[in-house]
């Protein structure tokens, strides 16, 4: 925890999500990686938003139920059938 | 198989290809028709005549965007057109992705953030942090479960977020980073040991 290239925790924390995006002004980025240097818990917190960005890139699609599934099959039977019958 | 190859197995007659896509991206095509539409119901609509235009149009998809792209923005296109929301209020400030107690009046951390490196290092527990990262995001406002599907499930570019939500870049991004740190306190709290374990 620290006050470090005038820039504090909750001023840090918020630069972090353009920090991750890669938008931050050359000087803010600066000023953001000195302060993360010095502060244990603002790094902490960058490592945790990285590991969660990771983690969330891999919990996949939810599931879709059966009865979800069957009424968008009706719709690709449909469609073949159509198919069929105009060639 | 990825996208194209699926594609182009449907439309040589291969019903499981269909099956493959449609499980793979209705849960997301329904999210994104809730962001323009009313109702679920509606929304659900919407995905069929998503749907039906794959199949009727796949023929003619040209590969440069993505398979995942071009779907995303039939259904927004067709969800918007059908819908009858009110237009939202779009958050702009850009401050304060943590809750304000977390720090003190000089905005330094009164608590820093607690390790949640030992979860991620667990395999089975990695397991358990997946099911926690889905639900926390299931419990997302609908603006910011909109942006983090988008952009960290499906993994959009901002851009692309910003043309199928019809935001700008940089709301894209504050949304963003608040959907992530609320994730990530919810992760926090299964570190801790709290509520969200289970």
């Amino acid at each position: 925890m620290a006050l470090v290239m005038n820039i504090n925790c909750r001023e840090a924390v918020t630069l972090i999500g353009g920090f991750l995006d890669g938008t931050l002004a050359r000087r803010e980025r600066r000023r953001l990686e000195k302060h993360v240097a010095a502060c244990d818990a603002c790094r902490e917190y960058l490592e945790q938003m990285r590991a969660i960005i990771a983690v969330t890139g891999r919990v996949g699609p939810e599931d879709l139920s059966d009865d979800a599934l069957e009424v968008l099959m009706d719709l690709y039977d449909t469609y073949r059938r159509d198919l069929d019958e105009s060639s | 198989m990825d996208d194209l190859e699926l594609l182009e197995s449907f439309l040589a007659g291969d019903r499981e290809a269909f099956a493959v896509l449609v499980r793979r991206y209705q849960p997301v095509l329904v999210q994104i028709a809730k962001y323009y539409v009313n109702s679920t119901q509606t929304a659900e609509d919407v995905t069929q005549d998503t749907w039906i235009a794959v199949l009727k149009g796949a023929e003619r998809f040209e590969g440069r965007a993505s398979f995942k792209t071009w779907l995303f923005r039939i259904v927004a296109n067709r969800a918007r057109s059908t819908g009858t929301r009110e237009k939202r209020q779009i958050p702009t400030d850009p401050t304060d992705p943590v809750a304000g107690d977390r720090f003190n009046s000089e905005g330094m951390w009164k608590e820093p953030p607690v390790s949640f490196g030992d979860l991620l290092a667990d395999a089975e527990v990695n397991a358990t942090l997946a099911t926690t990262v889905r639900a926390a995001i299931a419990k997302l406002p609908e603006l910011q479960r909109s942006v983090v599907t988008l952009r960290d499930v499906e993994g959009l570019s901002t851009g692309e977020v910003a043309s199928v939500l019809e935001l700008s870049e940089a709301n894209v991004r504050v949304i963003l980073h608040r959907a992530r740190a609320r994730i990530r306190e919810v992760v926090e709290q299964l570190a801790k040991g709290g509520p969200s374990w289970h």
